[in-house]
């Protein structure tokens, strides 16, 4: 079992290494990387929100200062496109973690209901900050990022392989969090948070140090996708849609699991492309994610991984009971 | 000084509207533990009800909302019906997500339908004014204030001098000990959802009468109501209603003495440092394990 499971393992990463040689076309080489930057966002927003069960719906906040943050040291720095905004990429996640302990532990003194309600007020002052610090952020003039000066041909590779170091480390972290002690002190929060206090977890800390990790791969996230972007704007930067999409995506594979928010990810975001090139009117867009949405959560409320594990187990149990 | 007087009055007549909507979404949240995060797009779909009723058919806005709540109670009771009682599993959580996206598919058909263009309700009420003092205030932040007292205090009769009420509060302290004793808890729960939106439906049409608005407008209107039901204690009416007018002052004042730009900024500030002294609102009760 261990075996198959490493081998199915080293396929798929082989294979998403070879990817962008097998389809070369930037249109699909631009979906992959944004499938990839939601996936890595859809992780870490679940080792926080699957491991404590506090529904987090202000991680865009993150993905906010994360893109500012390159955006405004590219700037004053006057760096020029290339492999140095790559490096400062993890310095922009660990800024966005910097403004996550202030933010994480305000809004962790609350419970659950309340804990989302607030962190959706955060995201609301986060958004009208970026519009409104004009001389830190240039309000809604937004802010133009270095352009990398590596060909048209292989423009998208260097952003492809990133972002999937990116997502295979925030999934070893996600990983080893879910089988170290402190994730199991973890998962003791989301079932009973009192009763695990009262057993000795350190509640407190506990959930407010996985908050700023979940953060500060969220903020590399913002930053990666700034600077493919070229450009933000605090509309772009501080998105709503941003806190939707990853929760749907995290929801759709199982809260909670280790490969539920990559597989949702894979899934919803190059979905959410099509649509969003089939029926660009906003309407029509708005209408068919909120159904969407709606779809997934009463009809599949546990996740894609979660029911395919209870099917896969009640199957395995009958043939068992046949053989013995 | 006279500006400062001016900003108060102003504050308290708007905190008045404010109220209204926010005693749907804490109202809401007390009998059923569910923060209806789409309360914002209902507003703002009541808003555009009025304006709709008001451009083809040349209905005063006020009377207007004697068809637009009865039709938004009727959709609260389908929303309800359709999306929040099917959830069997982890309701509170569940349901933020299942209205916020209610809330994406309003915006969406509120969009292709009325445009995204901002549109302002238009009435004798909102363009005239008259003098207090020293200062000019249109009528309609009169007429709104009214209609929000009326309202509150017909919810407030509804609360505690009907068996309705009665059931409802019981539904409010402990659902499973209500169900006990024969109150239809799911009935309760869904009339309740009704009022809550049809309180958004008049909420709407006060709010679109004092401010211009476009689909987009729920997601400030929101972000404003959350923190107005946090801050006065989540479930508790009485908290809401403080908040609302206590807020509103805060910010008409802050825009007069320092600028309209931080205004909304100040509002999450006090948020916050509430939230650092007393987590559970103004007039919450503190939250653990319920026995």
């Amino acid at each position: 079992m261990i075996m198959t499971k490493r081998i199915g393992l080293a396929i798929i990463i082989l294979a998403s290494i070879i990817f962008p040689r097998v389809f070369p076309n930037p249109a699909v080489m631009t979906v992959a990387i944004f499938t990839l930057l939601y996936a890595t966002a859809t992780v870490a927003w679940n080792i926080f929100a699957g491991y404590t069960g506090y529904i987090a719906l202000g991680h865009a906040a993150f993905f906010g200062i994360g893109s500012y943050a390159l955006a405004i040291m590219c700037v004053n720095w006057h760096i020029l496109g290339g492999n140095i905004p790559f490096v400062l990429v993890p310095v922009a996640g660990l800024i966005a973690a910097i403004f996550s302990v202030p933010l994480g532990w305000i809004s962790l003194r609350v419970r659950k209901h309340t804990f989302v309600v607030i962190t959706i007020a955060i995201f609301f002052i986060m958004q009208p900050m970026a519009f409104n610090l004009r001389s830190i952020t240039q309000g809604s003039i937004g802010i133009s990022l270095p352009i990398p000066h590596w060909s048209n041909v292989s423009f998208h590779l260097p952003f492809y392989y990133y972002a999937l170091a990116m997502l295979i480390l925030a999934q070893i972290v996600s990983w080893w969090i879910r089988n170290s002690k402190y994730g199991l002190g973890l998962l003791a929060i989301r079932d009973d948070e009192d009763r695990a206090l009262g057993l000795g977890v350190n509640t407190g800390p506990s959930k407010l140090i996985v908050f700023v990790i979940s953060a500060f791969f969220v903020g590399m996230v913002g930053a990666l996708h700034a600077y493919f972007q070229g450009s933000i704007y605090p509309a772009f930067a501080f998105d709503p849609l941003f806190d939707i999409a990853i929760a749907l995506m995290g929801f759709l594979g199982g809260l909670g699991t280790l490969s539920g928010p990559i597989l949702g990810a894979l899934i919803l975001e190059p979905t959410q492309r099509y649509f969003t090139m089939q029926f660009s009117a906003n309407g029509y867009y708005l209408i068919i994610y909120g159904a969407l949405f709606l779809a997934i959560i009463l009809l599949l409320p546990e996740g894609i991984v979660p029911t395919l594990d209870k099917y896969w187990m009640k199957w395995n149990a009958v043939r068992n009971g046949i053989q013995s | 000084m006279t500006l400062i007087v001016d900003a108060v009055i102003t504050g308290i007549l708007t905190g008045g509207i404010y109220a209204l909507m926010a005693s749907g979404l804490t109202l809401i949240f007390g009998v059923m533990d569910i923060i209806n995060v789409g309360q914002g797009a209902l507003v703002i779909l009541g808003a555009y009800l009025s304006y709709y009723l008001q451009q083809k058919f040349h209905i005063d806005l006020f009377a207007g909302l004697l068809i637009t709540m009865p039709v938004m109670f009727l959709l609260g009771l389908f929303l309800e019906w359709a999306f929040i009682r099917p959830i069997k599993r982890d309701r509170p959580t569940l349901s933020i997500l299942v209205t916020f996206a209610i809330a994406l598919i309003i915006e969406g058909i509120l969009g292709f339908a009325f445009t995204n263009n901002i549109v302002q309700l238009k009435a004798w009420y909102i363009t005239a004014s008259f003098k207090v003092g020293e200062f000019y205030l249109a009528y309609i932040y009169v007429f709104g204030f009214a209609l929000s007292v009326i309202l509150l205090s017909g919810l407030y009769l509804l609360l505690y001098r009907t068996k309705f009420g009665y059931s409802l509060q019981a539904s409010m302290q402990d659902r499973t000990a209500a169900q006990l004793i024969g109150i239809d808890v799911e009935q309760v729960s869904m009339i309740t959802f009704g009022i809550g939106v049809a309180l958004a439906a008049a909420g709407g049409m006060a709010y679109g009468a004092t401010s211009a608005f476009n689909p987009g407008s729920l997601y400030d209107l929101i972000s404003r109501l959350l923190v107005i039901i946090i801050l006065g204690g989540m479930g508790s009416l009485r908290g809401a209603l403080i908040a609302s007018l206590g807020m509103l002052v805060i910010e008409d004042v802050t825009s007069v003495i320092w600028s309209p730009v931080w205004a909304t900024t100040v509002f999450f500030i006090l948020l916050i440092v509430v939230m650092i002294v007393r987590p559970q609102g103004l007039f919450g009760r503190a939250e653990g394990r319920k026995q």
